[in-house]
């Protein structure tokens, strides 16, 4: 807000989507890079509110007025430090997070909010490009030594911050990789894996281990003083109905996966990309972020056609009155797959899957309804007669969401108790029931977004932090009033 | 009870302290040039005083008034015939004594009294009972009424010219002893005079009855050749004889605002004191000035003193009282020295006053640097000199008159009886400056910090890197918004950084974080009873000049004494620092004491044993004869801790007044805690002369290094920063009506709000804490929180500075009450109409979540064992009858949202505030929807926009602003850019040109001034209620009762977190104080005078819930005003840019762009005000109530919550806050009408006689013969004309009236258009204030003989707010002609000072002199002044906005001639008469006064019309 009228002066303008069919042609990120003025122009219109909505909807309290401001002043190296206070890795929220701040920005009641996760991107890509990012390993270290068991985002948080924190962190990857979903479940053209590799290098020269293609057995964690299991939601939701056995249903993350190795030609690659879209009639069901990134990579493979199904009725294209703004508002989202092919369709329940030979032909599906009752419980879905329809499919992929973390991990043999949803059972302290065995991330809270796995590793390593040193964690935590919190009703 | 202090007043109890006593008056004196002695000169007063009588006031006992008196040459003659064995005139005392009515008390004090008279050498001759009647006072005033008796004492072994000093000294041991006895009665003993010249009769009366008290004052026999009178208006109804004036040698009209320092420099002073004429054992008159006296008394204390020690009178009040020397371009150099030389050992006692005095031979009287009280005089052709604060107190015949004047700014008049001549300005101080030779004193010894040399030698720059720097403002409590929103901002601008919207964050005492220690210090301001100053466009009476180091002996004059270092400014470099710490000669003898303390594991007492190790190292150090302290806290490191600067410097100071050491030395501050304009106030405030701010400047450079938020070099940034910090000082100050750095130091012009008495008192001594709260383990444990942060070894990635979060929300930062969470739920639920979300919205604001924030949050509303069912409750229709919607002017927010404010109050019953800034008359009827857009309350605040005759008539309150909780003390303005042109037409002003409020109304410099704008008010619209908004601080009780004396109907309390579109961060933050602590005081003071059941009370600042409202009812509130959460209801998203105006949602801006994004609906407010109303109705019911009227002020039922846990609150003690005053329920609430007395002025008779143009339009002429007592003539019949014909008026001339005599106050004040009014004779202050269109024509009487153009003929403030009309005037007008003129055409033959000031429209002619500062703040209309000598265009025109240009343009020629002429046509003026005949010749020496924006703005005018027409 170096300029107090830089809202009046520029639109929003986010960053430009390469061609389609360019995009459909390769794996690399979907957008085109920004010039530097286009940065601190777009960083000019924040308003830098009394009240920064922003700061208040997003999960780990990224403080966006202070970076917005440094960017428009050009302060790159301060913008960094300010960004990378409160989150880990703003490279990866920069592209993956749906920005929940820009849905709470003051701008955007009226028009297009401040294009914060852009800025938030170009702070990072620019703090390396220009030599900014420098290993910061602890000035000193405790005698403490902490495993973490997965390298997903929670994991790669955790890891971090008990570093920063000067204990002797080791992290177990049971693929080849670290990285865990962002690097297998996430296509390049959102996340290229260079991006990954280079925050695992940073975080390598700071002294952080990393033991891949093991999943830690007790006896690889008695010499630590402390465990946190961040093994993510694993277990996908199924979808039994009469044809589920037939061959060519998947599940979407074992289509993702492939592609993934393929495209960083991991070793062994060939082993898991034979699942391949090219010339087929391809059907996804589901329609959240899973699903769009099977659209996406289908469409780069050569699919004939991409059909996607979403059990909901087709959201509203912006808020209703049940969504005021500043909370977080159920709409339309469109992603730059759905832009590249495909077709979408709502409120529709897949009945059957019909094969020949083993093989999957096409689906039987029907259109459904949702009856909302008076009393404010839940709706009822009702299937609307005579309305059955046959698709023709040879691949489906089910992107129905996470039930929880495997079942045959890390929780069976370490005996971790877990919950209802059959998520790791931690106190308010992310501790489990054994002492000195912590959980964060997808397996702890469920499937959910990066940046609340940020959140959960952070929380996590400060609380054990302060189990190892029986002391107020120094580690810093976001605090405050949290609007995705806020109970309305 | 304190012993050992006189107390007029009740005792300290509740929120009622006495030390915030105020009062003020009218003054007057009359004498005999030639010194003649009559009866007749005392007749005379007397009948002045009683024409003064309207100046003062009642209480709720009518027959009781608040004090006068008459102060006269010993009646020889008379006492004489009285006494016997009395030796001749001049040969003996007569001393006026007040003793006990219990007869062993009275005894007793007699015989301490003649003990000392005889111990001085002097002889008893006899007592005397003075005769006086008691049925003319009133029950209140009988009650204290003291035995009055009057003692006669010979010279006896006593040389006679030291007779008065013996008589002083033994007036001064008897008091003291009588002071420290336990006679009965001793409270009553008082000497209102005891000399061998003068005797003072007075007492608690009405003015007119003094000499019906005092009978033996009509005896033949009584004369005297002069005569000081004075009548008191005192804001409480308490009796307190002694505090009647005149005093021994003075009366005082007005008010010392630096009394607190003044009073603790004296006391320090006292240590040096030598006087050969006073004798050894000076001490056993100590102490000098009385403790608990009203500063008027103190003053009179200060001057007999500098007399006895033989200065003369006009000596001695020219060092407490000096004219503004320091920027005067006129000033002779040997005057100037005599200033500066006397600045060495004296500083200003500031504040308005108007000053009579005598010593028996002399008389005269001084006005202050600002002239903020209205002293005119007349000499007659038959040597008698009369003045008062009013001109026309005494009828004098016209052809008597030999000349009219009055008192200028920093002037004297002084009437030398022995040699029967009036003594001019000029010669009394030339005289005076002749005495020694000053200048030549000052040259030998006097030391220019900026002249001497820098000393070789170690740098004292902290150079830091950039981590060590980082961890120095950790220790020192910095945030990241130090850095963007406080030093980047301050030195990149140089000038205190604005901001918008009030304070929503803890007090620093409810607060869980660390915070800075000034935090606790709520500045106090001045409001009512004085003004604050402009001390932008009024620089010229400002200084922050100081002079240290080690004083000399006040007693004596010599050079010795201004052996001083003379520093430009309170803000000193570090090389500045290294010159006083490295440099020894005459003046600096140095010596570097460390501020810090070692951390240790025990902080119970850390902090007291370090105080107590600084104050004796200090004392050890200036007996050693160190001349500068420097106290440093540079030595921090990881074990040493600095000690709040401000609390080190404190201690110090006091512990140095009370060892009579601290005019010993200078305390030079190092430290690095101060960066606000805030912190160094209180550093100054509390006693440090000069501070060095390392930290801030080496903050800067770095900021500077890295071109981070400044775009400066270092050393500019560091330049700019001292420079905003000095404004930032001078606002201070002058929000507090002071205008010198020297009189502001040690004022201690604060209230300590959450700090205990063990510190306050030891520390503090003397400031005002009324709910304790930390203690010295807290203050410590806030210092290591910050030094942890600060040294500890951050975690790699962290960042520098937490983000701080006091100014703009943040997660990390302190709790606001508007916030993400509350935002969203109460917009979603009034939106929605959704009561359940309200809920979660209150519950979050004052519920069980609610973080603790203001001191109400621990108040405990005790449920009844009974309560009553909802529905019998008060309905919530009713209810929103007492909400208000806060004041916002139109350009200050869109007129969408101003309208849509307007149309939910008035739909639901409430009221709605204009606002200063005029109302559109369309909107007095309803629109096309039928929507009522009218504001109920018009707002009169001191820029009066757009206040005319017809705005006033259409209200159904009239709400005088006195003051805004977010910038108590200060104006506003509103920039040029966003004078749209519709936001011009509303305030009668011109577009595009920028508009100025003063920080002053100025027709309200003292109480009987707002008492006076209440009437005129009343008057110009007898329906509406007058209200008076006044913000919550210490002393506001006070004030209010005495607002309530002058009858205003409802009292607004408001609280210092208010919203606002623009003020400075500091006053958001620091001035002021919650609601709950000026309501309290407001409504605890009003129950004491029983004057509470007379007005009703109103209370805002921050109400956000029913809860609020349900405390602010038990504290005394009934009705209740909102402002920032209706906003908050129609899109507000505390964006706090209202000052750029760039609102994103369309409220506080008027850029048509954003304008259209309003979506606020008056159903929204509506909503707002229901669930507000509804959340009360809960506590009403749980409480037991069934009506508001049943709840008010039923403080009885608040506890403070019994377990507190937050840290810091514990120590709180709400007792006084929550005391409930013995009184009937018709004594808590307004259950009775004031007495306007209106119903029978002079108006209701031109009303009656006017009909025929009134109703018929027809023109009518009257005659009408008036007197200075009939005030605001004209107003009343102008509403009428308003009434009937709105804004157009009548026909020019439609209603003549000449008037023969003098007018009183505010004559023709909103006189309407068809009204004429032409007067013969002269006129006081406020002459045709508000003028809405009719003409003025003001001229001596016919058979007058003097010289018109070289006499006074007008008042001040003449013409003020003036929005339309003509007046032609034909002599001179005292200060402050014109000011705020937005329309006004005028013609005048000379005026004061400050001329034409924050004109903004209207055209100005003046055929005379002018007084300095003409056109300050002037942004619009032209004016014309006849410069024959160049003296105006040289000196004294302020050219800051204007360019000073010749008349060159025909037209124009034509109309100025035009105006001239009419002038003479309409006053036979002969001045005008020679300019029209040689006008071609005479228009050159006319120079043109054209504001620069005016200028561009007709341009741009011109131009948007042409091409409109195009």
């Amino acid at each position: 807000m170096g300029k107090t009228t830089g809202f009046l002066e520029h639109d929003r303008k986010a960053e430009n989507l390469r061609a389609a069919d360019e995009r459909l042609s390769d794996y690399k990120e979907v957008y085109d890079p920004v010039c530097e003025e286009h940065l601190r122009n777009q960083a000019s219109r924040c308003m830098d509110c009394g009240i920064p909505f922003c700061h208040s909807g997003c999960p780990i309290g990224n403080v966006c007025p202070e970076w917005n401001d440094l960017v428009y002043r050009g302060q790159w190296e301060k913008a960094w430090e300010r960004l990378t206070a409160t989150n880990n890795f703003p490279e990866f929220t920069g592209r993956l997070c749906p920005a929940l701040c820009e849905e709470a920005c003051v701008l955007g009641i009226h028009e297009g909010p401040v294009t914060i996760r852009m800025i938030e991107k170009n702070i990072v890509e620019k703090a390396y490009e220009r030599g900014i990012v420098k290993p910061g390993p602890p000035l000193s270290r405790s005698t403490k030594t902490v495993a973490v068991i997965g390298s997903g985002p929670a994991g790669l948080a955790a890891a971090d911050q008990l570093n920063k924190a000067g204990h002797t962190v080791t992290v177990f990857e049971k693929d080849e990789k670290a990285g865990g979903l962002l690097r297998y479940g996430i296509p390049d053209f959102k996340l290229e894996k260079w991006v990954v590799d280079r925050r695992l290098k940073l975080m390598e020269s700071e002294g952080i281990k990393f033991v891949c293609n093991l999943n830690p057995e007790k006896k690889d964690l008695v010499d630590f003083d402390a465990v946190v299991v961040a093994t993510g939601s694993g277990t996908p939701r199924d979808l039994p109905i009469p044809g589920r056995e037939l061959n060519g249903i998947h599940f979407a993350l074992d289509f993702l996966a492939g592609q993934n190795r393929l495209t960083s030609s991991i070793e062994g690659a060939e082993q898991w990309g034979k699942i391949n879209a090219k010339d087929k009639h391809v059907i996804v069901i589901g329609g959240g972020d899973t699903s769009s990134d099977c659209v996406g990579t289908s469409l780069r493979q050569g699919a004939s056609s991409v059909t996607s199904f979403e059990l909901m009725p087709m959201p509203p294209d912006g808020r209703t009155e049940d969504y005021p703004w500043p909370f977080w508002p159920m709409k339309m989202r469109t992603s730059s797959s759905h832009l590249e092919g495909g077709d979408r369709f709502w409120n529709i329940m897949t009945k059957s899957f019909n094969g020949y030979q083993g093989r999957l032909r096409s689906l039987t599906t029907v259109s459904i309804d949702w009856d909302k009752p008076q009393d404010g419980s839940r709706p009822k879905l009702i299937e609307v007669p005579h309305t059955e329809q046959i698709w023709q499919a040879d691949l489906v992929f089910l992107a129905l969401g996470f039930l929880g973390p495997r079942s045959d991990d890390v929780i069976s043999r370490l005996g971790l108790d877990v919950d209802q949803r059959s998520n790791i059972k931690t106190g308010s302290e992310y501790q489990t029931d054994i002492s000195g065995v912590f959980a964060s991330g997808d397996c702890h809270r469920g499937q959910s977004l990066v940046v609340w796995a940020i959140k959960e590793g952070r929380e996590c390593a400060a609380a054990v932090d302060q189990w190892l040193m029986k002391e107020n964690s120094r580690l810093p935590l976001v605090d405050g009033i949290d609007l995705t919190a806020v109970k309305r009703f | 009870m304190k012993k050992n202090t006189l107390n007029y007043y009740p005792e300290k109890q509740g929120m009622y302290n006495p030390a915030l006593e105020k009062d003020a008056c009218g003054v007057g004196m009359v004498c005999h040039l030639k010194g003649h002695k009559s009866h007749m000169i005392i007749e005379k007063a007397l009948e002045v005083l009683a024409n003064l009588e309207h100046r003062g006031a009642t209480g709720y006992d009518p027959d009781t008034g608040d004090g006068a008196g008459i102060l006269i040459q010993i009646p020889h003659d008379f006492f004489k015939s009285v006494v016997d064995g009395l030796p001749d005139a001049g040969q003996y005392g007569a001393g006026s004594v007040f003793l006990p009515q219990d007869q062993s008390g009275r005894h007793s004090c007699e015989m301490i009294l003649e003990k000392y008279l005889q111990a001085e050498g002097l002889e008893i001759i006899g007592w005397r009972d003075v005769p006086v009647d008691q049925s003319a006072i009133g029950e209140l005033g009988q009650s204290t009424m003291p035995y009055i008796r009057q003692v006669f004492v010979a010279s006896g072994s006593v040389a006679l010219d030291a007779l008065d000093r013996h008589l002083f000294i033994a007036r001064k041991l008897a008091e003291n002893e009588i002071l420290k006895s336990d006679i009965e009665g001793k409270n009553q003993f008082y000497l209102p005079s005891m000399s061998s010249k003068l005797i003072v009769y007075k007492g608690l009366m009405r003015s007119f009855r003094v000499s019906i008290f005092y009978p033996e004052l009509t005896n033949p026999l009584m004369t005297s050749g002069l005569a000081l009178v004075h009548q008191r208006y005192s804001t409480n109804t308490f009796p307190a004889w002694p505090l009647a004036q005149p005093f021994r040698f003075i009366s005082h009209n007005g008010e010392i605002n630096t009394v607190r320092g003044n009073m603790n420099w004296m006391k320090a002073r006292q240590g040096l004191f030598e006087s050969e004429l006073l004798g050894t054992g000076l001490e056993r008159l100590f102490p000098i000035l009385t403790e608990g006296a009203s500063d008027s008394a103190i003053i009179d204390n200060a001057i007999e003193l500098l007399y006895h020690s033989g200065r003369s009178l006009p000596h001695a009040i020219l060092m407490l009282i000096p004219e503004a020397w320091q920027h005067h371009a006129e000033m002779p150099a040997a005057n100037r020295a005599f200033y500066e030389y006397h600045a060495c050992i004296m500083e200003p006692w500031d504040g308005p006053a108007s000053i009579p005095f005598t010593d028996g031979e002399v008389i005269g009287a001084v006005l202050d640097r600002n002239g903020l009280r209205p002293s005119r005089y007349t000499v007659t052709k038959d040597d008698l000199v009369i003045m008062g604060s009013e001109s026309g107190v005494l009828e004098i015949e016209p052809d008597n008159i030999e000349s009219r004047g009055r008192l200028q700014p920093g002037r004297m008049l002084l009437i030398d009886t022995t040699k029967g001549c009036i003594v001019e300005d000029q010669q009394i101080k030339s005289d005076l400056a002749a005495m020694k030779p000053y200048r030549e004193w000052l040259d030998n010894n006097m030391i220019c910090l900026n002249e001497i040399a820098e000393p070789d030698g170690r740098s004292l720059l902290l150079d830091l890197n950039s981590d060590d720097l980082a961890a120095h403002q950790r220790l020192f409590g910095y945030s990241q918004e130090d850095l963007k929103i406080v030093l980047g901002p301050m030195a990149q601008k140089g000038m205190d950084p604005i901001v918008s919207m009030g304070n929503d964050t803890p007090l620093a005492v409810l607060s869980e974080r660390s915070r800075q220690f000034c935090d606790y210090f709520h500045q106090l301001f001045a409001q009512v009873t004085n003004p604050p100053l402009d001390c932008i466009r009024e620089e010229l009476v400002t200084s922050l000049l100081s002079y240290i180091g080690k004083q000399g002996n006040l007693l004596k004059e010599n050079p010795e004494l201004c052996k001083m270092l003379r520093v430009n400014q309170p803000l000193i470099t570090e090389r500045e620092l290294q010159k006083i710490s490295h440099t020894e000669n005459d003046v600096i003898r140095s010596i570097t004491l460390s501020t810090t303390f070692e951390v240790g594991p025990s902080i119970d007492k850390i902090l007291k044993e370090a105080l107590d190790n600084l104050c004796a190292e200090a004392e050890h150090a200036v007996l050693a004869g160190c001349t500068f302290l420097v106290l440093s806290d540079r030595s921090c490191n990881k074990k040493r801790a600095p000690i709040p600067a401000l609390l080190a410097v404190s201690a110090v100071h006091q512990h140095l007044v009370r060892k009579q050491l601290r005019t010993h030395t200078a305390l030079v501050l190092d430290t690095g805690a101060p960066r606000s304009a805030h912190h160094f106030a209180c550093l100054i405030g509390f006693g440090a002369d000069v501070v060095c701010p390392y930290l801030a400047f080496a903050t800067l450079r770095d900021l500077a290094s890295r071109k981070l938020y400044v775009d400066l070099d270092a050393e500019s940034a560091c330049t700019s920063f001292i420079k905003a910090v000095n404004k930032g000082l001078l606002k201070i100050m002058s929000k507090m009506g002071i205008s010198t750095l020297q009189s502001y130091r040690g004022s201690q012009i604060y209230e300590i709000v959450g700090m205990n008495s063990s510190v306050t008192d030891e520390y503090f001594t003397g400031t005002v804490s009324r709910i304790e709260g930390v203690g010295l383990k807290q203050i410590a444990e806030e210092v290591l929180i910050n030094h942890k942060a600060g040294f500890e070894t951050a975690l790699p990635g962290a960042v520098e500075l937490q983000d701080g979060g006091l100014y703009q929300w943040r997660r990390e930062g302190e709790n606001h009450l508007y916030n993400p969470a509350t935002i969203a739920l109460l917009q979603e639920a009034v939106e929605k109409g959704d009561y359940n979300l309200y809920q979660k919205y209150a519950d979050l604001i004052s519920g069980e979540q609610a973080k603790l924030s203001t001191l109400r949050g621990l108040f405990d509303l005790k449920k009844a064992a009974q309560p009553v069912p909802l529905d019998e409750v008060e309905p919530w229709t009713e209810i929103v009858k007492r909400f208000k919607t806060g004041a916002m002017s139109y350009g200050s927010i869109s007129s969408q949202a101003h309208e849509t404010l307007a149309i939910a109050m008035n739909r639901i019953g409430g009221s709605s505030n204009s606002g200063e800034g005029g109302e559109n008359a369309e909107r007095f009827r309803p629109d096309p929807q039928g929507n009522w857009r009218i504001s109920k309350i018009k707002q009169v605040a001191s820029g009066r926009f757009g206040v005319t005759s017809h705005y006033l008539i259409n209200a159904k309150e009239l709400q005088i602003k006195m003051a805004q909780g977010a910038k108590p003390g200060e104006g506003g303005q509103l920039p040029a850019e966003k004078v749209y042109p519709w936001i011009a037409k509303t305030r009668m002003s011109t577009p595009y040109v920028q508009l100025i409020s003063p920080p002053p109304h100025h027709d309200i410099y003292s109480i009987e001034d707002l008492a006076q704008l209440i009437h005129d008010l009343k008057n110009s619209n007898p329906e509406a209620r007058i209200s008076v908004k006044l913000v919550s601080e210490a002393g506001v009780g006070t004030i209010a009762a005495g607002v309530a004396k002058g009858k205003a109907d409802l009292i607004l309390i408001s609280g210092y977190d208010g919203g606002t579109g623009a003020s400075p961060m500091t006053s958001v933050k620091h001035a002021g104080l919650p609601w709950e602590l000026g309501l309290a005081e407001t409504q605890q003071t009003l129950i004491m005078n029983k004057l509470r059941s007379r007005v009703r009370l109103e209370c805002d600042g921050k109400l956000m819930s029913g809860r609020d409202v349900a405390v602010a009812c038990l504290l005394g509130a009934e009705e209740f005003g909102f402002a920032t959460a209706p906003l908050v209801a129609i899109g507000c998203v505390m964006m706090r840019v209202c000052h750029l105006n760039t609102c994103p949602q369309g409220i506080a801006t008027q850029d048509p762009r954003l304008a259209k994004k309003f979506k606020g609906k008056p159903e929204y407010v509506v909503n707002f005000m229901k669930f507000i109303a509804e959340d009360f109705r809960r506590y009403m019911s749980e409480m037991g109530f069934r009506s508001v009227d049943e709840m008010v002020g039923r403080v009885d039922l608040v506890e403070m919550k019994a377990a507190v846990k937050q840290w810091k609150a514990q120590g709180l003690d709400y007792s006084a806050i929550l005391r409930s005053v013995d009184s009937l329920p018709e004594e808590r609430r307004c259950t009775e009408v004031q007495d306007h007395g209106i119903s029978d002025t002079v108006d209701c008779t031109l009303i009656a006689d006017a009909q025929a143009a009134l109703e018929g339009g027809l023109k009518i002429e009257m005659d009408l013969k008036i007197r200075n007592v009939y005030r605001t003539i004209g107003t009343m019949l102008s509403s009428e004309i308003s009434k009937r014909y709105g804004a157009e008026g009548l026909p020019e001339d439609t209603i003549k009236i000449n008037c023969y005599g003098t007018c009183g106050q505010s004559f023709a004040a909103f006189g309407a258009k068809g009204l004429s009014m032409f007067v013969y004779g002269d006129a006081n202050d406020y002459l045709g204030k508000g003028l809405s269109g009719a003409k003025l024509v003001l001229r001596p009487d016919k058979k007058a003989a003097y010289v018109a153009e070289d006499n006074i003929i007008a008042g001040n403030v003449a013409l003020y707010g003036a929005t339309s009309g003509e007046a032609y005037i034909r002599g001179q007008a005292g200060e402050r002609f014109c000011v705020r003129n937005s329309g006004v055409n005028a013609v005048v033959e000379g005026v004061g000072d400050h001329g034409c000031e924050y004109m903004t429209g209207g055209c100005v002619i003046v055929l005379g002199d002018t007084g300095r500062n003409f056109a300050a703040g002037m942004s619009g209309g032209v004016a014309y002044v006849l410069d024959e000598n160049g003296v105006f265009s040289e000196k004294r025109c302020n050219t800051e906005l204007v360019d000073l240009e010749k008349i060159d343009d025909q037209n124009e020629s034509i109309k100025i001639q035009g105006m001239i002429q009419k002038h003479f046509e309409y006053t036979d003026s002969p001045v005008a008469k020679k300019i029209v005949d040689n006008w071609d010749q005479m228009k050159n020496s006319f120079v043109r006064v054209m504001p620069r924006d005016y200028k561009l703005a007709l341009k741009r005018i011109a131009a948007e019309n042409s091409s409109a027409n195009a």
